[in-house]
């Protein structure tokens, strides 16, 4: 006989199992369900970092900084590799303005605990022998860090499982299922039924269809972005480059396609090449216009690239909540119900302090860090009762 | 019956190619014919291997033969990546070997 379950979590991406990890740790019975692989969805096309350097003061930069310390852990605590790398960032501006303001932007976050060096033109070529010249200047964050997304998912369910966590791949959920005074007691599944008194919905950029089922609104939207791949090359790279109007990109709310040049290596040999932001559903037609742009500013940062080919791109959908921040902790309206999803394109960084928070409120632990931004209910404009 | 003395794939299908030209590999003149592969002109000169793997330079040349491997890469005209059983050979077309990405020139 199987011990009963205290807890469903619903994804296998980097959040869910981050909430395995922390959950089964602290001595709970686990089950994660996906209809999918482990990292099918947005974890599987991510890149895998882990950055400070883009966020300012305020409760994302919280929960990045403890993540920050939460992967260098792991990266100790996991008994396999996760290419955990604390290669540093470097964000660089081409104006005189952008560095201004890039400069500002830095010194606030050095009041928010973040390590940020400012970088003066005649020196960036010394970080990065590669980048073009005439650039007016830079910052480092040398906090700024990456691991290989997929992996870290992978070894963080099977560390869980060895805590006795359930890994249910390619089973769907269909439904929750509900005690007659509302409270979850579990999910229903295309194979079977999963009971348990707490569901965690770690779904991702589908998080809004799991709430749904629940009977709950969470407008959780896909956030489309590309990645390019482009063929083997020696280290031409060493940090995570990407220019100073990839932040104010990051916290736009337009619908309209944004680019902003961010390049890295990777230990393998390609270069990887991104970012776009569109809102256009789940969209899968590869838009030449989205990665025509990349390849230029990717070219402009890195002129070395432009006779470089690119192998192949693919993309992915950011889980975008209305104002950029993640849905973590108890739904107020549906007792048992717990939300970890919503991390747009900052997910993988933030999911070890998404699953510590996610444990803690289930066992009924004082937070690590004040939840009350990250409140699911947040968006609901039914509820403004007083 | 005419017996035939047909050995080389030209003379099975009675092929009356263009005339032959001349390209290199690492600097020695290889035959080449119109419509031919790189790596058909490779492999007729007796070339089994021109690229070396990225990691422990182990050689490599072509497998599959219909591009869909990527092992018979090749730096032709000083670009690498060449998938020699794809690209068509041309008359003076310099072939070297690869070595690992083929891309050292780049991080001086």
């Amino acid at each position: 006989m199987r011990q009963p379950l205290d807890v469903v979590i619903v994804g296998a991406g980097v959040v869910g199992a981050a909430c395995a990890y922390y959950a089964s740790r602290s001595g709970l019975s686990v089950a994660v369900v996906d209809r999918g692989s482990v990292a099918g969805g947005t974890t599987g096309a991510g890149e895998g970092n882990l950055l400070v350097s883009d966020k300012l003061p305020g409760p994302e930069l919280e929960l990045a900084l403890l993540s920050a310390s939460l992967w260098r852990e792991l990266s100790e605590e996991l008994s396999s590799d996760i290419e955990y790398e604390i290669k540093g960032g470097l964000v660089v501006a081409a104006s005189e303005e952008s560095l201004t303001t890039l400069s500002t932007t830095a010194a606030t976050q050095r009041g928010a605990g973040v390590e940020a060096y400012h970088v003066t033109s005649d020196r960036l070529r010394d970080a990065e022998p590669h980048l073009a010249p005439h650039l007016a200047g830079g910052c480092h964050y040398p906090q700024d860090a990456q691991v290989q997304p997929a992996l870290a998912a992978a070894e963080l369910l099977r560390e869980a499982g060895r805590s006795g966590a359930r890994l249910c791949p390619g089973e769907e959920v269909v439904g929750i299922l509900r005690h007659r005074d509302g409270a979850v007691r579990g999910v229903r599944t295309a194979r079977s039924e999963l009971r348990a008194p707490v569901v965690v919905n770690a779904a991702g950029t589908w998080g809004g269809d799991l709430a749904a089922m629940a009977g709950v609104d969470l407008p959780v939207l896909p956030r489309r972005g590309f990645v390019l791949v482009t063929e083997p090359l020696p280290r031409l790279i060493r940090h995570k480059v990407y220019a100073a109007e990839y932040v104010s990109d990051v916290s736009s709310g337009s619908a309209a396609l944004q680019t902003s040049p961010v390049v890295e290596g990777t230990p393998s040999g390609p270069v990887l090449i991104g970012a776009s932001r569109e809102r256009v559903g789940f969209d899968r037609t590869l838009s030449v216009p989205a990665i025509a742009r990349l390849a230029a500013q990717a070219a402009a940062l890195f002129p070395v690239l432009a006779d470089v080919r690119v192998m192949r791109a693919y993309h992915g959908f950011r889980p975008y909540l209305p104002d950029h921040l993640p849905a973590i902790g108890p739904d107020p309206r549906v007792p048992g119900l717990f939300h970890a999803c919503g991390h747009e394109g900052a997910g993988i960084g933030l999911a070890p302090a998404t699953g510590l928070l996610i444990a803690d409120a289930i066992a009924g632990r004082q937070p690590v860090l004040d939840p009350g931004p990250f409140a699911p209910d947040r968006f609901d404009t039914t509820c403004h009762v007083t | 019956m005419r017996r035939t003395h047909a050995r080389t794939p030209a003379e099975l299908v009675a092929a009356r190619p263009e005339p032959e030209f001349q390209l290199t590999f690492d600097g020695r003149p290889i035959r080449g014919l119109p419509g031919q592969s790189i790596a058909a002109t490779l492999w007729s000169a007796g070339i089994l291997t021109w690229r070396t793997t990225r990691v422990h330079g182990r050689p490599r040349g072509a497998f599959c033969g219909i591009g869909a491997c990527y092992d018979c890469l090749a730096t032709v005209n000083g670009r690498p990546n060449q998938r020699a059983c794809l690209l068509p050979a041309r008359p003076g077309d310099a072939i070297t070997t690869q070595e690992g990405d083929g891309y050292a020139a780049l991080d001086r």
